[in-house]
């Protein structure tokens, strides 16, 4: 076990961090704003890396690397998340235990770099397939270390891709980070010297691929079990549900507390994995309450993962507070829950 | 060794290189340690056919998931499989830079000037006036020539060759010295002239003609 005591660190270094102590050795990365820190920080603590000539070689690196039993990972944003969709499509498709730290950026386009929610659906469900991902939403720096460290664990262990997808505000951010202790994960090769395995992504019928897909859907199912994580917040005797992730679900939970201190029955679900949803805890939150109010950097990104998720007889009517590639802060809340 | 039955075209040229390769990888001691990426073209269909592990990447992007699997298992031999499409046009970035950085990895580029599993495209080595289903009435330009490409960026020590699939000598030979390449850190690439009877809508001997007619164009021999 590793652990460090208490150290003041930005988001980036929390990353690195996290990936180094879940025992990490190799990564492939292109610079791209907010994403860039992640990699030359890695570079500068003196560990393995390659700086390819795009994101589409350095999202195959991983996977190259990972088949080898390599614990490999990436970082990258926006227009490069873009690119290097087409190497998390085959990890999802051949169930390579992928790892990529995205921060999000402003979109379409190159868009801006700083807050964005916008890369939700891209990250979810930005292949060809049924977006059989593992996508986790750090709201502070803490988690961006827990959650980068876990999302090595949980790749390796469920074998499929696995984003931490924050953004530039949180790989900037300047905090505490408490006393550090992931575990390394368990890698092993997907090939080796003494089985020789004929391995395909590409199936003669459609059939074939039909029963693959649904068995990673099963698989998927069965990981969401434990993977499925959510914050919970005076969910107890709620009425009125806010839901959030990343830092504006950070935002949300101050939200709640002022709102509480004035009587008002707030609550927050804050999905910590936006892939698998925790389905449960939502449903249980939602039907409990007169209203949801879903909040995002975004135009219903978030949204429309949460309406799709949510059991069909809930009918607790939906209000939103969207503001695409921009902060949302604490006061805002406040007072748009006033307003309704 | 055992071959499971190939699924190619009766006459593809794949699979007499794919042998050739094979035995080339047995003699060197390799069968183990050898890994054969496949880029998606025809040589997706060799998944199954030796016995050495094999799996399938994407349209383009072997030589740089191959260099993963090589930086992370440096005791492996290395073969990225492709077809000229995969190689030099929507790969070519990614070749250019593996072949920059000398990265020990051997390409393999079966070059049979067409877009052979997509039903006969254009290829960035299809001649000029050369008529395929892209360009019907002949194609408008210049054919590629992948390994001269090549020859300004890579390290000395890399290997570069041309040679084809009716010269089995030569191609025991250039396979050999690709294996040796990469024992020695260095990068490869083989192209091989190979008969597509399929897309070029030939059969028997005009088949070997045509190819023979492509060594005029295509200059066999190390780079
Ligand atoms: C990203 C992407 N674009 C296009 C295709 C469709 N595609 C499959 S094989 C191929 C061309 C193959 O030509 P080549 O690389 O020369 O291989 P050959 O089949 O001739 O051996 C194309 C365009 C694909 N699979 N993926
Ligand atoms: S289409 Fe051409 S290259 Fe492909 S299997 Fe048939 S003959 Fe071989
Ligand atoms: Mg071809």
């Amino acid at each position: 076990m590793i652990s460090n005591n208490r150290q003041f660190v930005t988001g980036a270094e929390a990353a690195v961090q996290g990936a180094l102590d879940a025992g990490a050795e190799m990564m492939y990365g292109y610079p791209i704003t907010p994403a860039t820190e992640v990699f030359t920080i890695w570079i500068k603590k003196g560990q393995k890396y390659l700086q390819t000539e795009d994101e589409i070689a350095a999202g195959f690196g991983v996977c190259g690397a990972v088949i080898a039993g390599q614990k490999a990972f990436t970082c990258s944003a926006g227009p490069g998340h873009i690119l290097m969709q087409d190497a998390i499509s085959m990890a999802e498709g051949m169930r390579l235990p992928f790892v990529a730290v995205i921060g999000q950026r402003g979109g379409p386009s190159s868009g801006t770099v700083i807050y964005s929610q916008q890369e939700v659906i891209l990250s979810c469900f930005g292949g060809n397939g049924e977006g059989h991902r593992l996508v986790y939403s750090p709201s502070n720096l803490d988690e961006l270390y827990r959650l980068t460290a876990l999302a090595f664990h949980e790749a390796w262990q469920y074998k499929f891709p696995a984003i931490v997808l924050t953004d530039g505000y949180l790989l900037k951010t300047k905090g505490i980070l408490d006393e550090t202790k992931a575990e390394p994960a368990k890698a092993h090769p997907l090939i080796n010297e003494e089985t020789f395995r004929h391995w395909r992504n590409i199936y003669n019928f459609e059939e074939e691929l039909r029963d693959e897909v649904l068995k990673m859907e099963n698989d998927f199912a069965a990981a969401a079990k434990e993977a499925a994580r959510a914050e919970e917040v005076q969910t107890d005797d709620v009425e009125i549900l806010l839901v959030a992730h990343g830092i504006v679900g950070a935002a949300a939970k101050e939200a709640v507390d002022i709102l509480r201190g004035q009587g008002i029955k707030v609550g927050l679900f804050r999905p910590i994995t936006l892939r698998p949803l925790a389905k449960e805890k939502l449903d249980k939150a939602a039907a409990k309450a007169k209203k949801i109010i879903v909040i995002e950097s975004s135009l219903g990104q978030l949204a429309r993962l949460v309406r799709d998720q949510l059991a069909p007889e809930i009918s607790t009517p939906f209000d939103y507070l969207q503001k695409p590639a921009v902060g949302i802060e604490v006061e805002e809340i406040v007072n748009f829950v006033y307003g309704i | 060794m055992e071959f499971k039955p190939a699924k190619f075209c009766p006459g593809c040229g794949y699979p007499i290189a794919l042998m050739l390769l094979a035995k080339a990888i047995e003699k060197a001691g390799l069968s183990k340690k050898a890994v054969i990426g496949l880029d998606i073209g025809c040589a997706l269909l060799a998944w199954d056919h030796l016995p050495i592990n094999t799996f399938q990447t994407h349209h383009g992007r072997v030589t740089s998931t191959m260099l993963g699997f090589k930086r992370a298992k440096p005791d492996s031999f290395c073969v990225a499989v492709t077809g000229d499409g995969g190689a030099y046009a929507i790969g070519l970035q990614n070749l250019l830079h593996a072949a920059k950085r000398d990265e020990p990895v051997f390409v393999l580029v079966i070059n049979n000037t067409v877009y052979g599993m997509t039903g006969g495209q254009s290829a960035p080595t299809t001649l000029k006036n050369q008529k395929t289903d892209t360009h019907p009435e002949g194609n408008l330009d210049e054919p590629f020539f992948g390994p001269e490409l090549l020859k300004n960026l890579v390290a000395a020590g890399a290997f570069l060759a041309r040679t084809a699939v009716n010269e089995p000598k030569q191609m025991q030979e250039f396979f050999e010295r690709a294996i040796a390449a990469q024992k020695a850190g260095h990068f490869s690439l083989l192209e091989i002239l190979s008969f597509c009877p399929t897309n070029w809508r030939t059969r028997g001997a005009e088949t070997i003609a045509y190819l023979e007619s492509l060594k005029q164009a295509f200059k066999t021999g190390e780079v």
